[in-house]
């Protein structure tokens, strides 16, 4: 129930999935089809307010909270002879220094960014992670505001290193008027490398978290309430698709967390690269 | 009936309402989203900055040292048992050097008492030789000295049996007493040595 908000009494596509798809009948308590408003959980503290928490909050926290009692648990008990847990963890801390930071950036440079680029892996793949959780199941980059948020730290720190290392005139030169390109393609280039670096990245960094997890999370729902819609309230051999769409369930769930780590590795991969181009200054 | 119609249908559309979230929503965050993503990710990167990744840092740089700490002693290890090596040939080869030289030592020092001996040896049997040449000499001057006082007294004898017998045969016993007197005469010397020994 959300009354606060403005644009409830419009319709949206999704929501009108239910009627368009043929065992979505309208009698009793039906196929519960997903729909985006699964992303606006009814408020549960502070209804209205700049801290109004509802359940993505709540799984947000317990992400961020489990991620961080985890890693300072290992952390400390971390020793020159690594037990099991720590050898997991270093092997993800070295995957983002050596493949993504020093891949990409080069031995010196990595130095400084590698700590930004292993929070940044580690934040998304927790709170992507929380979207295969029971009972959690939704996942924190699924709701636009933290990718907007992780988005717009990378923003800043790219082009602050780019201004750091070329100047603020260095930085646009070179990102905007790239070398070895005729006078007159400025006309056309310039615009677009504008729109690149300073809405495009950000955007899309956010945009391909978000949707991902979106996407995501709403096949999981399609198969699992088609699961027990089968289950439970088809009548006869209606029953055998339910099987079908249990299994797909549970590949999508192993394929989810797949995305889940594919989505973290590319966002720090791109992360990285655009760190790259802003301290290059020719690229 | 009517009324009940229209309740429903409001009823109906408010549920619809309740449900529905535009599609656009997800583009645009609430501000208690960005709030609260704020707030989770300041939670993580306070960790991670501060305590999480220097640990890490610190553990993983104690590692390279000790590897690098072990390759260097390691590396030691050998060069030193390399010394060792390179010291125990050198010695052997002395050694070897040592042996040869005393050998050759022991030889030249062997040649030389051989040599020595073999002079003494020589020296030895000259001297022996010589005593008994000497000894010789003695004992034939000895013998020469008798012979000669018998010589004298059978001489004497026959020279008195000869003159006291034969004289037909005169002219040869006078040729025999002529030869012996000068005989005599041209060795008187030596009688005269004979006699005094």
């Amino acid at each position: 129930m959300r009354p606060s908000r403005s644009h409830d009494h419009r319709e949206h596509p999704l929501s009108s999935l239910a009627t368009i798809l043929p065992f979505a009948t309208s009698e009793g308590e039906g196929f519960h089809a997903p729909t985006i408003a699964d992303f606006f959980p009814a408020p549960v503290l502070f209804e209205g307010s700049f801290l109004e928490v509802n359940r993505l909050q709540i799984v947000r926290l317990i992400a961020a909270l489990a991620l961080v009692i985890f890693m300072v648990l290992v952390a400390r008990r971390a020793r020159l002879v690594p037990g099991r847990s720590q050898n997991v963890v270093e092997l993800l801390l070295d995957f983002v220094r050596v493949n993504v930071a020093q891949e990409i950036l080069g031995k010196e440079r990595a130095r400084k960014y590698v700590p930004l680029l292993t929070t940044l892996f580690f934040a998304i793949l927790a709170f992507n992670l929380t979207g295969v959780v029971p009972l959690l199941n939704i996942a924190g980059t699924s709701l636009i505001g933290l990718p907007l948020m992780l988005a717009l730290w990378v923003y800043v720190m790219y082009l602050g290193a780019g201004i750091r290392a070329q100047g603020l005139g260095g930085f646009l030169r070179s990102n905007l008027f790239p070398p070895g390109v005729p006078v007159f393609m400025y006309v056309l280039l310039t615009p677009i490398e504008f729109l690149t670096v300073f809405v495009l990245r950000p955007a899309t960094l956010a945009l391909r978290l978000m949707a991902n997890m979106v996407a995501g999370h709403l096949m999981l729902v399609l198969t699992f309430s088609a699961t027990q819609f089968f289950l439970l309230e088809a009548s006869g051999a209606m029953k055998v698709f339910g099987a079908l769409t249990l299994v797909s369930g549970i590949a999508l769930t192993l394929f989810e967390v797949f995305v889940a780590a594919l989505q973290a590795y590319i966002f720090v991969v791109l992360t990285a690269v655009y760190l790259n181009l802003s301290v290059e200054a020719e690229h | 009936m009517s009324t009940a119609v229209a309740a429903a249908l409001v009823a109906a559309v408010e549920e619809d309402h309740a449900e529905a979230a535009e599609g656009i929503d997800l583009l645009i965050p609430a501000i208690y989203d960005i709030v609260w993503s704020i707030v989770v990710l300041a939670i993580i990167a306070f960790a991670f900055y501060r305590f999480v990744l220097p640990k890490f840092r610190a553990v993983l740089d104690e590692r390279t040292d000790l590897i690098q700490g072990g390759i260097k002693k390691a590396e030691s290890a050998q060069a030193e048992a390399q010394a060792a090596l390179e010291r125990n040939h050198a010695e052997l080869a002395e050694a070897r050097a040592e042996a040869a030289r005393i050998r050759e030592e022991a030889r030249t020092e062997g040649a030389a008492i051989v040599a020595e001996h073999r002079q003494r040896a020589t020296v030895e049997a000259e001297r022996i030789l010589d005593t008994a040449h000497k000894q010789i000499e003695a004992e034939r001057q000895q013998a020469s000295v008798q012979l000669r006082a018998e010589v004298g007294t059978l001489a004497t004898e026959l020279a008195s049996r000869i003159v006291g017998e034969s004289l037909q045969d005169e002219a040869r016993q006078s040729r025999v007493v002529d030869r012996f007197l000068d005989e005599l005469a041209a060795e008187p010397s030596r009688a005269n040595a004979g006699t005094v020994q």
